[in-house]
């Protein structure tokens, strides 16, 4: 028989309070810190869906069963895990209960005295004793206070301290942790985030119906818009002739906010602020301007139809969708700017700039789907239900004839991705960051040491004490001796 | 014109290669003649020959070791620059330009210590390293010097990666210290230490200096990051993404403050914290060579 030991029941209050306690222990607020570390790593190794979505999808398509257990454990979106958030917030409480009750005790500590000389001073570190003088505890007093020491006088003994600094700077550490976790919250729950593709030439208007994408903070509301207003009036792409690699892209632009309208530079180092929103300059492509007509040549489209990127050499796909044709026509499109031909890979571009530009296309005819109410991709058509009439190709100026009617590439503009975001909390977290080096480097450089001396009968004795076995404090304690003793 | 200075700096390159070799044959020389058996080995000390180091006799190749080290330091910075000026940009835009940089840097502290403290039993390892950090760079990272593309145009790229770059040399400093520590830890438990050995500083020593390194640059390395979020807010539009370069920075942070933390406040010394130092040192490690190689993201620029 095992022997059955009676276990006293808990309350609930002692019960949470017992949780409190080991929440707020430094050895679970250390473990959440490593835990965090730990968990932040698969993020790195599997695509992640708010930075690559392509390579999320070629992952679900390659690795279907698997993806399918990784979806489920928020592995495609580790940073907003329910268990990635579960981290954070236990760390955040902790070190606020860590922290902050350490913060009250130091404050307290700051007010009161240093402790009671030892009664045996000989057993510290550093002791000397030598002949006694009579203004020996009076010079001392004058050292202390020069060197800004606070200190305990009791009848013939002072007892000092110094260094307090060390943990002010490690908490301040610690607070400005927690301030930065603030300013990363606010953002997050009051931020928003969005991307515009806006062609030279056209403006945009900060209202959430004219972004290709947009996302707000949980807390914040669709309507609190910055209201400003961004015409692209040139946009302008300078490009390694060697490699294609970027140079440099610049647009200017004439911005109206408040009432007044200024022309202003963007680029990629260089964004634009309305308060707490800015806008970025984050990526750039081409629309051809074409007009499409049909057989009695009325104009059915007309404008610049934007296309996406697929490469350095800025070969861009897209669609051009003609709803209202009779019958509905629609262009699967693929524009080069620099054209050229290979046998593997059909029209290639060998330069990202307008050198050579072509537009090719398949020409798709029926229904398009737009009236179906379901949204779809302005990029992409969907051809089940279409029938193919016509594959073509045209460069600016030309005019390619189908059965049904005529394309024209008129010309061809560069438009700029235009992303503005609204982060809220990005000063506190900076304000944060600061603060946290400045408590890091006070913490880290800051001695706490204690220097003791008595008067006895005919002697002086001195001793010291530092903790952590901080270096410097026999230097420190030699220069007090001689000052004693009557030295400088 | 750039061309050109591509060149010179490649033979800068060079040139400090094999001036590091001799520098680390020389060290390797003196080390060796440094040993000296007792002439009258009596068997009071049973079989075995109590051998010590009289570094006296080696004193000329000594400072012969310490003034190539200095003349291949000179090269490769040297070599530095002129890749800056054939660029028209701080050289720090790929990996070859950050792994040349980082073995200058960390012959630099070297050297730089060598003023105040007698660091000659590090030589031969500060030699064999750059030696191996700027063959490994010139063979397989080896990019023809371009210029930066938009991102990178800013003044954050001087400010974020110097700071980088130094935190990295110290981080890796002391992890060579704390690698030194449980080497040497183990040798003593076998017995005394051979000849060859005894300049080396005192375990305790040695486990103090490695925490000294981190907390030295553990400040540093915050400021690192601050300022590549800084950066980032500027050129990404956000200042922190989870970019596989940003977390795994994040990691080392983490580990390095694990560490701090243990021996601060849990009071972990010698082997145990010697793990911990290494065990971030590789995070560290792991962040240079793996984002840049195999990883995607953010930082990954001009093929490598």
């Amino acid at each position: 028989m095992t022997e059955q030991r009676e276990l006293p029941e808990l309350g609930f209050v002692a019960l949470s309070r017992y949780a409190w306690r080991q929440l707020t222990s430094m050895r679970t607020a250390l473990i959440l810190l490593m835990l965090m570390g730990v968990a932040a790593i698969p993020g790195s190794l599997i695509p992640q869906r708010p930075v690559n979505p392509m390579a999320v999808r070629d992952f679900f398509s390659s690795n279907p069963e698997l993806a399918r257990w990784y979806d489920r454990a928020s592995l495609f979106d580790v940073y907003a895990s329910p268990w990635f958030s579960a981290i954070y917030i236990l760390l955040f409480i902790s070190l606020i209960g860590c922290v902050l009750p350490r913060t009250v005790e130091h404050y307290q500590a700051m007010l009161a005295k240093p402790p009671a000389t030892p009664k045996n001073l000989t057993r510290l570190s550093h002791y000397q004793d030598f002949d006694s003088s009579p203004q020996a505890l009076e010079r001392a007093g004058i050292w202390f206070s020069k060197n800004r020491f606070r200190v305990r006088v009791e009848g013939n003994s002072i007892s000092a301290e110094k260094g307090y600094l060390r943990e002010t700077g490690n908490l301040l550490f610690h607070l400005s942790l927690i301030l930065v976790l603030v300013g990363v919250s606010l953002g997050s729950l009051f931020g928003m985030n969005g991307y515009a593709i806006v062609n030279v030439g056209e403006r945009f208007i900060n209202v959430p119906t004219t972004y290709d994408s947009l996302s707000f903070g949980k807390l914040k509301s669709d309507n609190s818009l910055q209201p400003f207003q961004i015409s692209v009036d040139k946009f302008d792409a300078k490009y390694d002739p060697r490699t294609s690699a970027p140079l440099d892209y610049t647009a200017w632009v004439t911005v109206e906010y408040e009432g007044k309208t200024s022309k202003q530079v963007v680029k990629v180092n260089r964004p634009l602020t309305f308060g707490s929103t800015r806008v970025y300059l984050q990526a750039n492509g081409y629309s051809p301007v074409v007009t499409v007509r049909d057989k009695s040549k009325n104009v059915v489209l007309q404008g610049p139809v934007p296309l996406l990127p697929q490469d350095a050499n800025l070969r861009s796909i897209g669609a051009i969708k003609v709803p209202d044709a009779d019958p509905s026509i629609g262009f699967v499109v693929s524009f080069v700017p620099t054209n050229a031909r290979t046998t593997s890979q059909g029209a290639i571009s060998i330069y990202p700039e307008l050198l050579d530009p072509k537009l090719l296309f398949a020409i798709w005819q029926g229904d398009l789907g737009l009236d179906s109410g379901v949204p779809t991709s302005v990029y992409k058509i969907d051809t089940e239900k279409l029938t193919q009439i016509g594959l073509g190709s045209v460069k600016p100026g030309d005019t390619y004839n189908y059965s049904s009617g005529s394309i024209t590439l008129e010309t061809v503009i560069p438009w700029v991705n235009l992303q503005v975001v609204q982060d809220p909390g990005k000063s506190y977290a900076l304000i944060g960051g600061i603060l946290a080096i400045a408590g890091l480097l006070t913490s880290l450089y800051g001695r706490r040491r204690r220097i003791w001396i008595r008067l006895t009968d005919s002697r002086v004795e001195v001793a010291g004490l530092a903790k952590n076995s901080a270096p410097g404090l026999e230097v420190e304690v030699n220069k007090f001796v001689s000052f004693v003793k009557g030295g400088q | 014109m750039q061309t050109t200075w591509a060149y010179i700096s490649n033979y800068c390159v060079y040139s400090a290669m094999a001036v590091f070799a001799l520098s680390f044959i020389a060290h390797a020389f003196e080390t060796a003649f440094a040993v000296r058996t007792p002439e009258n080995s009596d068997s009071t000390q049973g079989n075995l020959l109590v051998k010590t180091l009289d570094y006296k006799r080696t004193e000329k190749t000594a400072r012969i070791a310490t003034a190539l080290m200095i003349l291949a330091f000179l090269l490769l910075f040297a070599g530095v620059v002129a890749r800056g000026i054939s660029a028209e940009h701080v050289p720090w835009g790929n990996m070859y330009e950050f792994s040349i940089t980082g073995a200058l840097a960390f012959t630099g502290a070297y050297l730089a210590a060598l003023r105040k403290h007698d660091l000659r039993w590090l030589g031969l390892f500060i030699s064999i390293a750059a030696l191996l950090t700027l063959g490994t760079a010139i063979t397989l990272l080896y990019r023809d010097s371009a210029p930066l593309v938009p991102a990178l145009q800013s003044t954050w790229l001087v400010i974020h990666v110097i700071a980088a770059i130094i935190s990295g040399g110290v981080f890796l400093l002391a992890n060579v210290v704390a690698g030194a520590y449980l080497y040497l830890e183990r040798v003593e438990e076998r017995g005394a230490r051979p000849a060859w050995l005894q300049r080396v500083p005192s375990l305790e020593l040695l486990d103090q200096l490695s925490y000294r390194l981190v907390a030295f640059v553990f400040p540093l390395w915050t400021f690192s990051v601050i300022a590549g979020a800084i950066w980032a807010e500027s050129a990404w539009g956000r200042y922190w993404g989870w970019d596989p370069k940003e977390t795994w920075a994040f990691i080392t942070w983490v580990a390095y403050a694990a560490y701090l933390h243990a021996r601060v406040t849990v009071g972990w010394r010698g082997r145990r914290a010697a793990w911990l130092c290494i065990f971030a040192g590789s995070t560290f490690l792991f962040n240079y060579v793996y984002v840049n190689v195999w990883g995607t993201g953010k930082h990954t620029y001009s093929g490598l």
